[in-house]
């Protein structure tokens, strides 16, 4: 049973990570990582970890994504165009993907096989979590909500218009008022 | 009811090469990023079973971590594209291929 929710939401998964590289137009690779993200969590939930799981739909399908789809929307983000690859990459990569994931896959299979997971095996309540993040992990927590601090400072002050953010010094003089003034900056 | 340490890793390799193909191969810088996301997730559903492994709650504990960084780099790269495309008027990372205007 155990095996089979884990091809399933394994299949999900790869499926939409593949689509992901397939599709050409944003809006359709932001669904299918939704997609990857949804079935990601459930298999968390085979994996015990109910809360990092539901984490993982809210903030990253939920939030994440959201923040993702909305840019496309603003900028209107049309299909990628295609552009001219090397065909030496072609011939040497596509082989060399493949050799690399078939050992990386031996050498797991190989050397870990006497490491089973067992379902459910993490006390993964809120309360446990809370407990070590609040007590042992105090500091970096408290680091990282500074750092969400300066990211969203970064974020208003780079997607904010450009006259928002720094005035012009000096406003140009009209014309009629002082054209030597005008003149000498635009020389500079 | 158990499943080998070796097939979570697998599936988390197959996330991230796909993570690093869609990196090199897109072209617009939305889906790259985009890429960099499934990249991470990879990284977390590993942290999740290497945790259940060991019986090691910490391991939970860096994929908030995680999550946390990636939604700080969302907030902030996408301030970034949006940038980007009022100055260029374009997405496509093959034209934006000079850092002066």
């Amino acid at each position: 049973m155990h095996l089979i929710l884990f091809l399933f939401f394994g299949g999900i998964c790869v499926a939409g990570a593949v689509n992901l590289l397939v599709q050409r137009h944003p809006i359709n690779s932001a669904l299918s990582l939704v997609v990857v993200m949804a079935s990601l969590a459930g298999e968390y939930l085979l994996l015990g970890a109910e809360f990092v799981a539901a984490i993982q739909v809210i903030v990253y399908a939920g939030a994440i994504m959201v923040l993702f789809i909305f840019t496309i929307m603003l900028l209107n983000a049309g299909e990628e165009e295609r552009s001219k690859g090397s065909r030496v990459a072609i011939l040497l990569g596509i082989p060399g993907v493949a050799i690399g994931g078939v050992l990386v896959a031996w050498t797991l299979l190989r050397h870990s096989n006497t490491a089973w997971v067992p379902m459910f095996a993490l006390p993964g309540d809120p309360r446990a979590i809370a407990r070590l993040l609040f007590r042992d992990f105090l500091l970096p927590f408290e680091v990282t909500s500074v750092l969400i601090l300066i990211a969203i400072m970064g974020a208003v002050v780079l997607a904010s218009k450009p006259e928002a953010v720094a005035p012009p010094k000096a406003a140009e003089p009209t014309p009629r008022e002082a054209p030597e003034l005008v003149a000498s900056g635009r020389e500079r | 009811m158990t499943i080998p340490l070796s097939c979570y890793l697998i599936l988390s390799g197959i996330l991230f090469t796909c993570g690093v193909l869609g990196f090199l191969i897109k072209r617009n810088i939305i889906t790259i990023f985009m890429s960099i996301e499934l990249m991470l997730n990879g990284v977390n559903l590993s942290f999740v079973a290497f945790a259940a492994q060991w019986h090691a709650l910490s391991g939970q504990i860096f994929v908030f971590f995680v999550m946390v960084v990636a939604a700080a780099e969302a907030a902030v790269g996408l301030a970034i594209i949006i940038a980007v495309y009022r100055t260029r008027e374009t997405l496509n990372v093959d034209q934006v291929n000079l850092l002066k205007l």
